[in-house]
């Protein structure tokens, strides 16, 4: 979105983990936009953004899926996506997927509308949050698409410290992968058992309460890790993180 | 030996290898960053480094041609060769046309592809590794685990023992001063003595025909310099265009490996000893190896692979290979590049599973010096694997397909392509999905680690009607 | 086999689809202006280098007690030099094939010009010859280095348009950074693997 401003509507693609395992992480999302002040549009005909099948190398059935996303968001408003991942794979992928096709444009036209969740909170809407919560050390886990897909590094921790009460800690494996990776986690399951062991370590080396995480393929493995070995941290989507922190 | 997912546990247990790696991984990466702390500089350098290495794959038959025609004319000679067999029988028959009996060798990666040292070994040649890390996994009868510190899974108290066993009069110590001296000794008569020196190559500047050798040990340019013969190997496609290009890959190559500002060395050889000259080698050749690069060079997409200088810059920050090691890749080239590179060379139906080894993480595309795009041709080779393009690029295209996964993803495309089937799956998943039983397959191996997902009760698309969100 | 092989090679080759060919992107080396010597020194010394800033009339004593202090006397030097009494000036004047014997375990240490410095990353840059051979700078253990000052520039770039190395390369051009070094037990730093043990730099600031 140019710097000229806020738009009064923008469309959200939950995304098809978070619809079927998160959904109120998605809604605290739509929550934060709309008390922002902007009308938020939820396509019914949306599902997936296509990603695993396109790293499965499956690219015809890929590009079908993301053929009907693109048809579900028609107007020019900016696409918010609560997930570093799938807002990474709309945006540097569809292009990428549809090159020397007739599509090309569109997908091309979608990709540029797509917008990650914190950095448009705090790009875009400029956001202000006022912390009403008790006292709270947490540490943060960046995915690597919205990393290195979607260059949000430093927006999801600038949120975080607009939380008075809260404490944000580094962890020392910040930039580490958890070894989800979609269908790696399962294909290769004791690489994945490896990576996901080492950073909830790395996370609960911090003390904190709690891991923020704004992708749930991560959080997924790693709050369920942490959860296999019975470790005291527990594990929150950001968007509902700073809901409830609002919400006092 | 099987797969590459079925070797990865033995290394994953292996807690003395997984710490040997983990500290020299952590080790190489802050290094690195240091080098490339002001961002703006990396990113000018590198788009530098890209752009000489594209230059090289957009033009590489022409550069070829005028590589080995400046060559010529310097006085070194070329050859060619198809394949690791043709490229090993002609540094066979120039050694023996010398009456070459003993060969002392750089660091090179080319001739482990070649395996040149057993195929010297079976024509009564010895070859013997100057390169420190070489030398002890030489020592040790090990293949190299890394493309630029080849015995990285080695601790000091295991390259003591092989020591003390390997060299006389030298007891156990793992003072490392003590040890490299005790290599330095042992390798000094040796490089007097050897009949020919055998090297690999960073860069071949084609403008100039000048080889250019990058290493810190002094044992490279010991090899193309002492004995009477030297033979370099090199893929077809390590040139650069001009001398002007190397400034930049200089400094991405050496700030990328091991996060040194430049190698204590740069060796760049253009010509035999010369009339009047005290020393040098009287004979210089090339070899020029193709072994599968022309194949790669076929397809639009997967010939960025060819940029590659080499660095490791992608296995140092890999996740995977920080766990698994080298050796578990089983091929010549590990990590990232070598996920990329060895079932091009190899063929899918050799290394078909390598492509997958990978959570797409995209650390090694952030920090690869020539911006080869690692995690998008990792997943073409997925999609070749399963044949899915059709293109037929890869040798082994389609070897891991399966019918019935190939219908998964049909059923897959149709459930999240079509509205109205992902309504009906999707409230069928929260209702039901919990009841799926714990021995699926997927599931298990998810939950030997973690508890098992639990789907919501309602879909988000249905928590957004409720609460009144536009639902066009 | 060679030229069926060549044929085979460059025809594949040709036959795939050609790329455009990216322009060189602008780049500008890093320059240094007054603090070019400074940095020449910290970047040497940080890979182990040592550097003494001497005059034209001086270096020859300078050269002497360095060496004395390390208990070296026999110095493999280029054909003419002359060092002062108490070493002994082993010249390199015969082919490798005569003096393989001297240059392996016979001198303590071996001196060279440079052609000129890299500032940017404590580089000397030699050109060996039929006076200065490649080996002169890298069998001795202890390597000594004459730098004229003038001859110092910031960068690689630098020195090769300056001196026009595209126009002709030598037998043999050598960038030298620091003393012969590995890491490849363990990462620790260790020197003298297989080059020379120590490095040391004479810069001649009126040259
Ligand atoms: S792929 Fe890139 S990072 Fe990896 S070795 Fe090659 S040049 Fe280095």
């Amino acid at each position: 979105m140019p710097s000229s401003g806020r738009p009064d509507t923008v469309y959200y693609f939950g995304t098809c983990l978070v619809d079927l395992f998160y959904p109120e992480a998605g809604l605290a999302g739509m929550e934060l936009l709309k008390r922002a002040g902007i009308r938020v549009v939820f396509p019914a005909d949306q599902s997936c953004c296509g990603q695993p099948a396109r790293n499965s190398g499956y690219f015809d059935e890929a590009r079908a899926v993301a053929l009907r996303q693109i048809k579900a968001f028609p107007q020019p408003w900016p696409i918010v996506v609560p997930s570093g991942s799938c807002a990474g794979m709309m945006k540097t992928h569809y292009p990428d997927l549809f090159e020397g096709r007739p599509e090309h444009e569109e997908a091309k036209a979608f990709a540029s509308r797509v917008f990650e969740l914190t950095d448009f909170l705090v790009n875009v809407v400029n956001i202000r949050l006022t912390d009403k919560g008790q006292p709270l050390t947490v540490t943060w886990h960046g995915s690597c698409h919205s990393m290195r897909e979607m260059g949000v590094v430093d927006q999801p921790k600038a949120l975080l410290r607009q939380l008075a009460n809260v404490t944000l800690v580094e962890n020392g494996r910040e930039k580490e992968c958890c070894g989800f990776g979609g269908t790696f986690a399962v294909r290769q399951p004791e690489i994945s058992a490896a990576m996901v062991a080492d950073k909830v370590t790395a996370l609960e080396d911090t003390k904190a309460a709690r891991v923020i995480s704004g992708d749930c393929g991560c959080l997924m493995n790693i709050t369920g890790a942490m959860g296999k070995k019975g470790s005291p941290m527990g594990g929150q989507h950001i968007a509902q993180f700073l809901l409830e922190r609002v919400d006092g | 030996m099987g797969d590459f997912t079925s070797r990865a546990p033995a290394a994953l247990n292996d807690p003395t290898l997984r710490a040997n790696f983990r500290r020299a991984m952590d080790g190489l990466m802050s290094k690195r960053a240091a080098q490339f702390a002001d961002k703006d500089a990396w990113e000018s350098l590198r788009a530098q480094g890209a752009a000489a290495k594209a230059r090289v794959v957009a033009r590489l038959p022409e550069l070829l041609e005028q590589l080995e025609a400046n060559l010529t004319q310097n006085g070194i000679v070329v050859h060619w060769a198809e394949t690791t067999a043709q490229a090993n029988a002609i540094v066979l028959d120039i050694l023996q046309k010398a009456g070459a009996k003993t060969v002392i060798k750089g660091k090179s990666m080319v001739s482990e592809e070649m395996e040149l040292n057993h195929h010297l070994e079976a024509h009564g040649i010895r070859a013997v590794e100057s390169d420190l890390g070489e030398y002890i996994i030489q020592l040790a009868g090990e293949a190299p685990s890394h493309i630029v510190m080849p015995c990285i899974h080695k601790n000091k108290a295991e390259i003591a023992s092989l020591f003390e066993k390997n060299i006389a009069g030298l007891g156990y110590t793992e003072d490392v001063d003590a040890l490299t001296a005790a290599a330095r000794a042992a390798l000094r008569g040796q490089f007097a003595s050897a009949d020919a020196g055998i090297s690999g190559v960073n860069f071949a500047v084609a403008e100039t025909g000048t080889l250019v050798l990058v290493e810190n040990e002094g044992n490279g340019r010991l090899s193309t310099t002492l004995p009477p013969l030297h033979i370099a190997v090199m893929g077809i496609e390590k040139l650069a265009e001009k001398l002007d290009d190397l400034p930049a890959l200089l400094s991405l190559l050496p700030r990328s490996a091991t996060g040194q500002a430049i190698t204590t060395y740069v060796n760049m050889i253009s010509r035999p000893r010369q009339p009047g000259e005290k020393d040098g080698p009287k004979a210089v050749h090339v070899v020029l190896l193709d072994s599968g690069r022309s194949r790669v060079y076929a397809d639009a997409q997967l010939q960025d692979t060819l940029r590659c200088i080499r660095c490791g810059a992608c296995m140092n920050h890999c996740p995977v290979y920080s766990r698994v090691g080298g050796h578990t890749y089983k091929f010549v080239y590990p990590g990232p590049i070598g996920k990329i590179l060895t079932p091009q060379l190899e063929g899918l139906d050799c290394a078909g599973d390598q492509p997958h080894a990978s959570t797409l993480c995209n650390a090694c595309v952030e920090v690869c010096p020539v911006k080869i795009p690692i995690a998008d041709i990792l997943v073409r080779l997925r999609a070749e694997s399963v044949n899915s393009t059709g293109s037929g690029a890869v040798k082994g295209a389609g070897s891991m397909r399966k019918r019935l996964e190939s219908l998964v993803w049909k059923g897959w495309a149709a459930m999240y392509g079509v509205p109205m089937l992902y309504r009906l799956g999707s409230w069928g998943l929260t209702r039901l999905g919990n009841w799926l039983p714990d021995s699926l397959p997927m599931l298990k191996r998810w939950t030997s680690v973690r508890t098992r997902p639990r789907f919501a009760a309602k879909t988000l698309h249905e928590l957004a009607r409720d609460k009144g969100y536009d639902h066009e | 086999m060679s030229e069926t092989a060549r044929a085979n090679i460059l025809a594949r080759l040709r036959a795939a689809p050609r790329q455009m060919v990216p322009d060189r992107p602008d780049w500008t080396p890093p320059t240094y202006g007054e603090g070019r010597l400074a940095r020449f020194r910290a970047m040497l010394e940080a890979v182990h280098g040592e550097i003494h800033e001497v005059t034209t009339e001086d270096w020859a004593e300078r050269i002497s007690v360095l060496l004395a202090d390390r208990g070296a006397t026999r110095v493999m030097v280029p054909p003419g030099m002359t060092l002062p009494d108490g070493l002994v000036a082993v010249p390199y004047d015969q082919p490798v094939e005569e003096l393989k014997a001297v240059l392996v375990q016979g001198v303590e240490a071996g001196i060279t010009w440079a052609k000129a410095a890299i500032a940017d990353t404590g580089t000397l840059v030699l050109w060996p010859d039929a006076d200065e051979p490649r080996l002169l700078s890298l069998l001795p253990p202890i390597h000594v280095v004459l730098l004229r000052l003038g001859s110092l520039v910031d960068n690689l770039a630098q020195v090769m348009a300056e001196q026009t190395w595209a126009a002709g390369m030598p037998t043999n051009a050598l960038l030298i950074s620091g003393p012969s070094k590995t890491a490849d037990i363990e990462q620790t730093l260790a020197y003298g693997v297989h080059g020379p043990k120590e490095l040391i730099v004479l810069v001649l600031t009126d040259a």
